[in-house]
């Protein structure tokens, strides 16, 4: 039997997010003495809000324009998020490190032609048979490269082909669940010995409304304004979804020490559970999470909440920490500023958590239900609650 | 090395349930009564009209009850009959498993069916995205909601057979089947459980499916004779035929098993795998990420070629696939690759996409209990250029000891299993 006890080091950070792109970037802007404005966009998804892409220059990461061409914006934002957190942890390119690297990626269900869909919408409406009017126009309407934009694990397979990852490849699916199955697979193999060093993250392209639809046909998305993850519970809550990409590379400490890696910090654990969202059970469920942390006796200086705005859930996240870690526990619900970025919700949270503890800091309240920081933040709790099912937390502290 | 412990001290990992649902039936005896008699359950589509299309065949499962004809709702059904299956002949029964759920997802998303019926719904918006959202916002559509959402069928698995913990959706594309039966012996491996449930399902035989992999030139074309089509290793093989199915497993840690008295159907020695980075659909030329898959399944299950009695092959009948596993396997086992008893199941059943390697395993399984090695149909036209013992056309009695299975994806996934009838 493998010994379970190697430690988990982050030693690689790839943010995205509508602030723009880096993790040291997204530490200035979120990270200062006052939270700043969130970006919202209003016209891409209307009458919806999204927090949209940044203004990307992709070929800064994924260098051949037939690469790019292969991809949909998903697939070209996790692969240059990926490309970002190699270069961070100083492993991109470097033949004998990425060739033996493992990957695991949380993703979609990829794009569709949305133009294509439009058009092919119109003629139905009027056609008696469409059926038959399918058959005549997929043939010639679908780019036949669509495909490869539209399966799950073709994101990995780009980061594979654009940064030569390839140790090992799975892609992991079921929107927030998959974030953070990838992550606690992850750490249990580093733990234990099965792997070394790991890429693993995600990417959501919230800039289009054949990737919202879905969440609408459940009234999920939020119908208000700008308000933050608090400020929407009043008025019904829900989704207001991000366009993001999060990387990390985990490592396993003997690893990074050997190769003089910078650390961020210590990926402690990740635990998670699925079940009735019932309000007691969830509790249950949750202190299960939190004991098997190590939390009970041990609790976290503070909380990076991947909280998506959500009604039930959102209130019952924000209960159990107050309840479990006292009121005054400092709580930073991200998707506040980044929106939901769905599969990638938990990598980013653990990203940010990185963040706060290599710069010893932590970030200022997104908003004004939010506690103020302690003086000191050496141990942080990552929550991802995913807004229909599915529960994970992770803890990152300093090494 | 001790009773419970393989040549590299980890647990040995045994299975005790089989599931499978593919084009020839539900449940593994059907099934295999079918398979080692030959039958193809390739034929023409009838679900959809398929008028004008290049390929009008598919293997599909159209027995099945699911709660509605889509590729979501059709995989669930089909999963949910393989998961009940398998731990039935585990001896696990609704009241708890224990150990997770790894689950090889199909792609599903929203149809056109669903598209369709969205815009019927509402006048407000144009025609097209916006109108779709208009409909979903003014008329909440809960079922299409939970139909969609990727982590639906697992979720449902797991709250239906009480499987522990989070359950984990999966994609390798057309490896998934094996990369599910690959998490479950990682996890037992590291200890974080005793047994794991192995679930993959595959439904989405769909006009724009088909179409889809037509406009990658991935489908055999050969619509005259349907159970003809799949003709893996041979001359005039064209392309592969969509297929659905599912298949499921139970692996346990031998002691665990033995200790609850369950019926160890065989194990598993060892998996390996290696991602290509040369090309999105298209292997490397040099064979070098499969032929690293293969050696190293064979190397991490502690057995050499030698002891390779038969090979379930990935055998997809594309014109690439086929040349390239056999250049692959000659550069792992050399000249006695021709002398190893290789089929592919895909002759019969088609290509399961995402259940394929799990379906594949449930039938190497049968392999070995039976003694009987399923045969490669359709075998008329030998490709010279790949000068293997195929099983042609008819099975084959024969003792199998240890079986290696192939599976490899799109987005350069390369999985490969090596399984074997005895722990020792």
């Amino acid at each position: 039997m493998t010994a379970n006890n190697h430690e988990v080091w982050i030693t690689g950070v790839g943010i995205v997010s509508c602030f723009g792109e880096g993790a040291e970037h997204h530490w200035k802007v979120l990270g200062a003495d006052k939270a700043p404005k969130p970006i919202i966009d209003n016209e891409i998804v209307k009458p919806y809000s999204v927090h949209p892409l940044p203004e990307m220059d992709w070929s800064l990461q994924i260098p051949r324009r037939g690469d790019q061409r292969q991809m949909e914006n998903w697939q070209r934002l996790g692969t240059y998020t990926a490309g970002l957190a190699l270069e961070d942890a100083g492993m991109k390119e470097i033949e004998e490190l990425v060739s033996s690297m493992d990957l695991v990626v949380a993703a979609g269900g990829g794009e569709r032609d949305v133009e294509t869909d439009n058009a092919i919408m119109r003629d139905a409406i009027a056609a008696n048979d469409r059926e038959k009017l399918l058959l005549e126009r997929l043939p010639s309407d679908l780019r036949p490269t669509l495909f490869l934009a539209q399966l799950s694990n073709l994101l990995a397979g780009n980061i594979s082909i654009v940064h030569k990852v390839t140790g090992s490849s799975r892609t992991y699916m079921g929107e927030e669940t998959a974030g953070i199955t990838s992550i606690e697979n992850a750490v249990s193999r580093i733990k234990s010995g099965q792997s070394t060093h790991l890429l693993v993250g995600g990417s959501y392209n919230a800039d289009r409304p054949d990737a919202l639809l879905p969440h609408e046909l459940g009234h999920h998305l939020y119908r208000g304004g700008d308000a933050g993850i608090h400020g929407r519970q009043a008025d019904g809550g829900g989704l207001r979804m991000g366009s993001a990409g999060a990387f990390l590379v985990l490592e396993e400490a003997e690893h990074a020490r050997k190769r003089g890696a910078k650390v961020y910090a210590k990926l402690t654990g990740v635990a998670s559970d699925l079940g009735s969202r019932d309000a007691e059970k969830t509790f249950t469920r949750l202190d299960g999470i939190v004991e098997r942390l190590g939390l009970s006796d041990n609790a976290p200086d503070a909380v990076i909440s991947g909280a998506t705005g959500v009604r039930d859930v959102t209130k019952l996240e924000f209960d159990y920490l107050n309840e479990k870690f006292g009121s005054d526990i400092a709580t930073r619900a991200f998707n506040t500023q980044i929106g939901t970025p769905l599969e990638a919700n938990l990598p980013a949270g653990v990203a940010f958590a990185a963040l706060a503890i290599k710069n010893s800091g932590f970030y200022p309240q997104f908003e004004k239900e939010e506690k103020a920081s302690p003086s000191s933040v050496n141990r942080i709790l990552v929550t991802s609650l995913g807004h229909v099912c599915g529960e994970g937390m992770a803890v990152v502290e300093t090494v | 090395m001790t009773k419970y412990t393989d040549h590299k001290g980890r647990p040995i990992i045994a299975i005790t349930g089989l599931g499978v649902v593919t084009s020839l039936g539900q449940g593994v005896e059907d099934n295999w009564n079918a398979l080692i008699s030959g039958t193809s359950g390739i034929r023409e589509v009838k679900r959809f009209s398929t008028d004008g299309l290049n390929t009008r065949i598919a293997g599909t499962v159209d027995f099945m009850k699911p709660e509605e004809i889509s590729a979501p709702g059709i995989s669930f059904a089909m999963a949910d009959s393989t998961a009940e299956e398998a731990l039935a002949m585990a001896g696990f029964g609704h009241d708890g498993f224990p150990g997770p759920l790894y689950f090889a997802a199909p792609p599903v998303e929203l149809e056109w069916q669903h598209r369709f019926e969205l815009l019927e719904n509402s006048n407000s918006g144009e025609v097209g995205y916006e109108r779709l959202m208009s409909s979903a916002r003014e008329h909440k559509q809960e079922n299409m909601h939970k139909l969609i959402q990727l982590g639906t069928i697992a979720f449902r698995l797991a709250e239906k057979y009480n499987t522990r913990g989070l359950p984990i959706s999966l994609s390798t594309a057309c490896a998934s089947g094996a990369t599910a039966i690959q998490q479950g012996i990682e996890a037992l491996r590291r200890g974080d459980s005793e047994a794991a449930l192995c679930v993959a399902s595959d439904g989405s035989v769909t006009a724009e499916g088909l179409i889809r992999f037509s406009l990658l030139s991935a489908l055999t074309t050969q619509n005259e004779k349907p159970e003809k089509a799949s003709k893996p290793f041979s001359k005039d093989r064209d392309g592969f035929v969509m297929s659905e199915g599912s298949a499921a497993l139970v692996l346990e840690t031998l002691e665990h098993a033995e200790n609850r008295g369950a019926k160890v159907l065989g194990v598993i020695r060892g998996v390996g795998e290696k991602a290509d980075s040369f090309h999105r659909t298209r292997s490397s030329p040099d064979g070098a990420p499969v032929i690293t898959a293969i050696s190293s399944a064979i190397e991490d299950a502690g057995v050499t070629t030698d002891d390779i009695g038969y090979i379930n092959a990935h055998g997809t009948s594309t014109p690439e696939n086929d040349r390239m596993e056999y250049n692959s396997l000659h550069a792992v086992f050399g000249d006695k690759i021709h002398q190893t008893p290789i089929s592919s199941n895909k002759s019969m059943i088609g290509h399961t996409l995402t259940a394929g390697g799990a379906v594949e395993a449930v039938f190497s399984f049968q392999t070995m209990l039976t003694s009987t090695i399923p045969p490669t149909i359709n075998y008329d036209n030998p490709d010279p250029d790949i000068p293997l013992d195929v099983v042609p056309n008819v099975k084959r009695d024969g003792e199998v000891k240890n079986i290696l299975s192939n599976s490899f994806g799109f987005g350069g996934q390369n999985a490969c299993l090596v399984f074997g009838r005895e722990a020792a």
